[in-house]
């Protein structure tokens, strides 16, 4: 944004969830925006900048969707704090765009007084005016804004050409803009809202009229996707769809991410001398960038699901039908989609949360979304069973290491739901939050907006995430590589590096759970990401990588009861150093990433010491 | 349309209709009378929320869908858009069924 000038006319989008204000906003400023980021607030604002045709340059700030000026939550609040100039970072906006969805006027008009009555400036876009039309909607644009007082605009947000009109009004309002005006706000009580509704129901009797059924469609489909059996099986499908897509669809590009990174790796050190440097390079840095890219086409195409979900309405249905699931336990019907993900990789699943709006049913959901079993506990499973699990058929058709891995899923999920209630009741104190939410007309996403939001997500995840996590990989680099190997040495040069130092310092406090320094000195560099763990085993027990030589070896060397504990072990503990970064950065505090690293830490110790014991216990 | 019996004409609390179930809304929140068991702090600020998404007085309401399990969360149409909420947060809205005669759409 540097090149703006820092007077430029600057207005606000604001208006309820789901009014088409962001494909709004997207196709006002397009490519030309940046998500901006307030301390202390997870919420996101975008701004982005555009010149009108008569050459004004323009700053719009894209708010988060409200029914009211009143915060519910700090997230909640930043709208509010958005418009009064209470931000550090922010000046207060020029002018304020409601954006009202013209099918859905009630709340949204409601909106618009509230907003006038902070004393700015409010220019009211009757969005989706197409849709209105199409069903009947006959709206008097002009005894509107007579009423209301503010200059009203029909647009159709997906719609370039829809949109000049809109420009035309703000430009014209910043060709004649006065001194800045003196805001003011109060709470409004109870009977303040119900007083606002009946001034809007006024204003709706007299210049709009709705026909019956005016959006049967919404209805009809409804009558199938909320279904209690068809509305079910439909979800069941699509979430089918949405793990096959971000498992499969995504796999080729991340073996193609890989192999690249790795060719990388390759090239830097046959041309380097072989030595620190190249190892920095090779092993630090670019086996550090892959591991944070690899994640992104999981990334992209579980977000264009979730997006396009949002956008068509469906999300708030699936919310529907799996809140008494979830809502048992305390958590948002929303939490299931970001749960959902995280069998694949906690990292989407985490960045996925942001569509639940409240705050603390977000983080509650976070906090449980790397206990779901993730694609890279997989190659570390198989390892285990595969050395300690005879392949033993029970009752003639279940494979006792399948019921094994299936088991470990399950204990995921039951420790989740366990640790959520344990987060209302022991943190919370029981509150629970009232589930209320609209569920919006069905409408077709538009791809262009919907595009630039994935794109968006992927940007955001590779920006933010990426440094936190690129800094940890170079660190655990740093761990396993440094001090080399000294002259002469026969053991693997891992041993005689700060991660050999630190895991064999450590393998008295994990004696207690069956672990062996070896397994010590696998679980640091392990913490890159889980399935690391195999390679640094094989490392430490000095094998090729080879995993039939290692499960082997182990198989050997552990008891049975080492084994499982360390079955247990991976089922909880934090061996993900991405997962923390990314909950630093989603809940943008130092506080709960490492909460959250504490208490894996210590379910993990718990559940493996009971495993270990346990274990030893039968086998003697 | 299910028919409503004529005899359905006292207040219920809309945590308790049932999917076709139509009225209009007499009070919200502590007026309503339905809430004595939950703290005044979760009822005060759930009347507000209901208020806002447009739960209000003479609104027109009826109960479109039941979740699959213990019918519950229930979707509701409140005059022309869709809100789903717990029948635990419904109970907080008051409603005067409609009967059949007296349906006026």
């Amino acid at each position: 944004m540097s090149s703006w000038p820092t007077d430029a006319f600057r207005f606000a989008l604001v208006g309820n969830p789901n009014c088409g204000k962001t494909a709004l906003f997207n196709t006002l400023t397009g490519k030309r925006q940046k998500v901006a980021n307030y301390p202390g607030v997870t919420v996101e604002t975008k701004k982005g900048r555009l010149i009108t045709p008569s050459g004004r340059k323009m700053v719009a700030i894209d708010l988060p969707g409200t029914y009211g000026l009143r915060g519910r939550s700090p997230d909640e609040a930043v709208t509010r704090e958005a418009i009064m100039g209470e931000i550090a970072e922010e000046q207060k906006p020029d002018l304020i765009v409601c954006v009202v969805d013209a099918t859905n006027l009630r709340l949204s008009l409601r909106l618009a007084f509230e907003l006038k009555s902070t004393g700015i400036p409010v220019l009211l876009a009757l969005n989706m005016i197409d849709i209105a039309k199409a069903r009947g909607i006959e709206i008097d644009i002009e005894g509107l804004s007579r009423d209301l007082d503010m200059v009203v605009v029909p647009t159709v947000a997906i719609d370039k050409a829809g949109i000049g009109d809109l420009v035309a009004a703000i430009d014209h309002h910043a060709e004649n803009k006065g001194v800045a005006p003196v805001t003011q706000w109060h709470e409004q009580s109870a009977d303040e809202v119900r007083a606002a509704h009946a001034r809007v129901q006024a204003i709706i009797t007299r210049h709009v009229k709705t026909p019956r059924n005016a959006d049967r469609w919404t209805r009809r489909i409804d009558q199938i996707l909320l279904h209690p059996v068809f509305g079910i099986l439909i979800l069941l499908a699509i979430l089918f769809l949405i793990f096959q897509a971000v498992f499969s669809w995504s796999s080729p590009a991340m073996n193609l991410i890989k192999d690249l990174f790795e060719a990388l790796g390759d090239t830097i050190k046959t041309h380097l001398p072989d030595g620190m440097l190249a190892s920095l390079l090779a092993d630090g840095v670019v086996a550090g960038v892959g591991s944070v890219i690899i994640f992104l086409p999981q990334i992209l195409v579980l977000f264009f699901f979730i997006i396009l979900l949002e956008d068509f309405g469906y999300m708030a249905r699936a919310a529907f039908l799996m809140d008494r699931i979830v809502g048992g336990v305390g958590l948002h019907g929303r939490s299931f989609i970001p749960l959902l993900s995280s069998f694949a990789c906690a990292i989407p699943g985490i960045m996925a949360t942001r569509v639940i709006d409240n705050p603390r049913q977000r983080l509650a959901t976070i906090m449980i979304a790397p206990l779901m079993t993730c694609s890279a506990r997989i190659p570390v499973y198989t390892l285990i069973i595969g050395a300690f699990i005879p392949d033993h058929s029970l009752a003639g058709f279940i494979n006792l290491r399948g019921l094994v891995m299936f088991g470990l899923y399950a204990t995921g999920i039951i420790a989740a739901f366990a640790v959520a209630w344990g987060f209302r009741h022991l943190v919370w104190n029981g509150q629970s939050e009232p589930f209320i939410m609209e569920l919006p007309s069905y409408k077709l996403p538009a791809l262009r907006s919907v595009a630039i939001n994935v794109l968006q997500r992927g940007f955001v995840f590779l920006k933010r995430a990426g440094t936190t996590i690129l800094s940890m990989m170079i660190l655990i680099w740093f761990l396993s590589s440094v001090p080399g190997a000294p002259e002469g040495a026969t053991d693997p040069a891992i041993n005689y590096s700060f991660s050999g130092i630190i895991g064999q310092a450590i393998q008295p406090l994990l004696a207690p759970i069956g672990f062996n320094w070896q397994i010590a000195v696998a679980l640091i560099p392990g913490l890159a990401a889980r399935e690391v763990a195999v390679g640094a085993l094989a490392t430490v027990y000095a094998l090729s990588d080879n995993e039939g030589a290692l499960g082997a070896t182990i198989a050997t060397h552990w008891s049975l009861a080492t084994g499982l504990s360390l079955l247990a072990w991976y089922v909880i503990a934090p061996q993900c150093a991405s997962t923390i970064g990314v909950v630093r950065r989603e809940t943008n505090s130092i506080k709960w990433p490492v909460a959250m690293f504490v208490y894996l830490m210590v379910f993990a110790y718990i559940a493996s010491f009971a495993t270990y014991r346990i274990t030893l216990a039968f086998t003697g | 349309m299910p028919k409503q019996s004529s005899f359905s004409e006292q207040p219920i609390p809309l945590g308790s209709g049932r999917k076709g179930l139509r009225g209009t809304v007499i009070a919200v929140g502590r007026a309503a009378g339905t809430m004595r068991d939950e703290p005044d702090s979760f009822t005060d600020e759930l009347e507000r929320r209901l208020l806002e998404i447009g739960f209000v007085e003479g609104a027109d309401v009826e109960v479109l869908h039941e979740g699959f399990i213990g019918r519950d969360p229930i979707a509701i149409r409140v005059d022309d858009m869709s809100v789903a909420l717990r029948r635990r947060e419904a109970n907080a809205i008051l409603v005067r069924p409609l009967t059949t005669s007296t349906r006026s759409k």
